[in-house]
């Protein structure tokens, strides 16, 4: 009796095999290859190395701060501020470095100043009770503010002594001629990955997405966790904000308007549930890869562009079917 | 020596007395059935133990030693262990994550400590073997029966040398075959010496297993006996104040 009670105990219910093929983010990769190698026949342009390069640009800046809405998303937040936040700081990094100003000093700044954001939300959100989806709709709003008042809504494209450094930094090819951006995401992602599945700050992330109220009677930080989720967010729209300065070599007021929405869209396809507890690095990755994908594709095969919309917010609902039906599955 | 020892406890929340007067000793490997009527002060009581409230006066002492507890967290270190009503368990997590919620096990030097898988499963394991309980450290716990999800909640009070479990309804909405398993789980905490106070409505479980069993109403304690001593209809009678006080 007891040594098939060890054994029942012992056993594990899923191989690996079967975790994989029951993740939403595996159907996802399964949807972008098929994608990927359709474009090849069907089109010319798409398995060219300059469209490649292009692709895995351009997924970066939606990636990159899907990384750090994956981390909010899993306690059961929203943070709708990501898009503004990206401009305040992209026009705090150019305004600090037209005014002459080391790239050293406007990097810093524009992290503070994503990082103070990151704050503000957190507290209110931690220690007032507000609701996230409520503080971030405001921020939404004032940080792009802030950044139009910042700039007197002008164009900014002198970045003072370290000009050529910051567009080398977002526009260059460091290594083997892949795309800088493309680096720091891989290095973002891993980063990522790494607190979610190996660190108790990632552990308690989850428990508080999956019952904030057992999280605290275990006696689990959950305010200062939430503060930190926030400004995890923020310091991600902060760095995709400097990046995308450096690759467009200009800053407007316009810059990540709508990427909320973009962002959000990408950890919903990569497997992240909006009710909090379940996301991944990779999920967001491929969120993002897919989106930019399709975007690309209809590009590609002379679609217009109007449909792009269409194809975006099908792929949305396609990806959380999937997830209904297995959990109709499940609970028969 | 009493593991924990009461002595003229009231709890008073403005003009409301919840709790009055109350003196009462818990032995070691002892199940104490604590019953009472909505509002009798007994999650009033079971809350100052735990060290969400303060007493209004009286003295709480554990081993011998005076006992102020500030927070929940100081009530742990102290060896009391809660399992709460709705246990407090985050299903999107699997069986060992939750028994070490808020403990987890890490390996590593200095900052650079990563979470131990390995030995939170196997230590997580050990205890379910020693509830006798069938669940599996890696399940998720929203893949499990009620009886399991006990035996989750109760696997977190032995993970540190728990004296005295507090278990706040554990029997309330469950199966009648997963109640079973329950009462063999508090078994099983008696039989290693940690004493257990066992909040309940239900006669039978008390019954059942229990040593002895404490009966309040409104705020004051007005039975304290063994169970072979009583009988169910007394404790209905002492808990509606058919019977004033024995």
């Amino acid at each position: 009796m007891a040594a098939t009670l060890d054994q029942t105990i012992a056993q594990k219910q899923h191989t690996l095999l079967s975790r994989v093929f029951a993740s939403q983010t595996f159907w996802v990769v399964i949807a972008v290859i098929l994608a990927c190698l359709f474009l090849s026949f069907a089109t010319d342009a798409f398995a060219t190395s300059k469209n490649l390069y292009n692709i895995t640009r351009n997924v970066t800046f939606v990636a990159i701060v899907a990384l750090g809405m994956t981390f909010v998303i899993i306690t059961g937040g929203i943070d709708l501020s990501v898009g503004s936040v990206l401009c305040l700081s992209s026009m705090v990094l150019a305004i600090t470095m037209h005014a002459g100003y080391s790239i050293e000093v406007g990097i810093l700044a524009s992290i503070a100043t994503a990082l103070a954001i990151g704050a503000f939300n957190g507290i209110l959100i931690a220690y007032l009770g507000f609701p996230p989806f409520v503080v971030t709709l405001g921020m939404l709003s004032i940080a792009r503010s802030l950044a139009m008042v910042a700039s007197n809504n002008t164009v900014v494209f002198q970045f003072g002594p370290d000009h050529d450094k910051l567009l080398s930094l977002g526009g260059g090819a460091w290594l083997f001629g892949i795309a800088n951006p493309v680096l720091y995401t891989i290095v973002l992602a891993l980063i990522t990955g790494f607190i979610l599945r190996w660190t108790k700050f990632g552990r308690h992330i989850f428990a508080i997405g999956g019952n904030e109220h057992a999280a605290t009677l275990t006696g689990v930080p959950v305010r200062q966790i939430k503060v930190a989720v926030y400004m995890i967010s923020a310091l991600s729209a902060g760095i995709a904000g400097i990046i995308e300065t450096g690759w467009l070599g200009a800053v407007t007021t316009n810059i990540g308007t709508g990427m909320e929405l973009q962002v959000i869209a990408a950890t919903v396809i990569g497997g992240a549930n909006l009710a909090g507890g379940v996301g991944t690095a990779f999920g967001a990755i491929v969120g993002a890869a897919l989106i930019e994908v399709i975007r690309n594709s209809l590009g590609l095969l002379g679609i217009n562009a109007f449909w792009q919309g269409v194809f975006i917010g099908g792929a949305i609902l396609l990806a959380v079917l999937f997830d209904r039906i297995r959990n109709f599955r499940r609970s028969d | 020596m009493a593991v924990l020892e009461l002595t003229n406890i009231s709890k008073h929340f403005g003009a409301i007395q919840a709790v009055n007067d109350v003196s009462l000793s818990i032995e070691p490997g002892q199940v104490v059935g604590l019953m009472g009527d909505n509002g009798a002060g007994k999650s009033t009581l079971v809350k100052m133990i735990a060290g969400n409230f303060r007493p209004s006066h009286g003295a709480m002492q554990m081993d011998g030693k005076e006992l102020i507890l500030h927070k929940p967290v100081e009530a742990r270190q102290h060896g009391i262990e809660i399992v709460h009503q709705d246990l407090a368990l985050c299903n999107n997590l699997t069986a060992a994550a939750n028994v070490y919620l808020g403990r987890e096990l890490r390996k590593g030097v200095g900052p650079f400590r990563i979470l131990d898988y390995a030995a939170m499963y196997k230590r997580a394991g050990q205890i379910f073997a020693e509830l006798k309980s069938e669940t599996r450290p890696r399940d998720l716990v929203k893949q499990m029966s009620g009886g399991q999800r006990q035996a989750v909640a109760i696997a977190r009070t032995m993970l540190s040398q728990a004296k005295i479990v507090l278990m706040d309804e554990p029997t309330a909405a469950i199966s009648v075959r997963q109640v079973a398993e329950v009462l063999n789980l508090i078994r099983h905490l008696r039989d290693q010496g940690i004493a257990v106070v066992l909040i309940s409505h239900r006669m039978p479980d008390v019954f059942t297993v229990a040593d002895r069993v404490i009966v309040m109403r409104r705020g004051r304690k007005v039975a304290d006996k063994t169970i072979a001593l009583s009988s169910p209809e007394e404790v209905t009678g002492l808990i509606t104040g058919a019977i004033e006080q024995v």
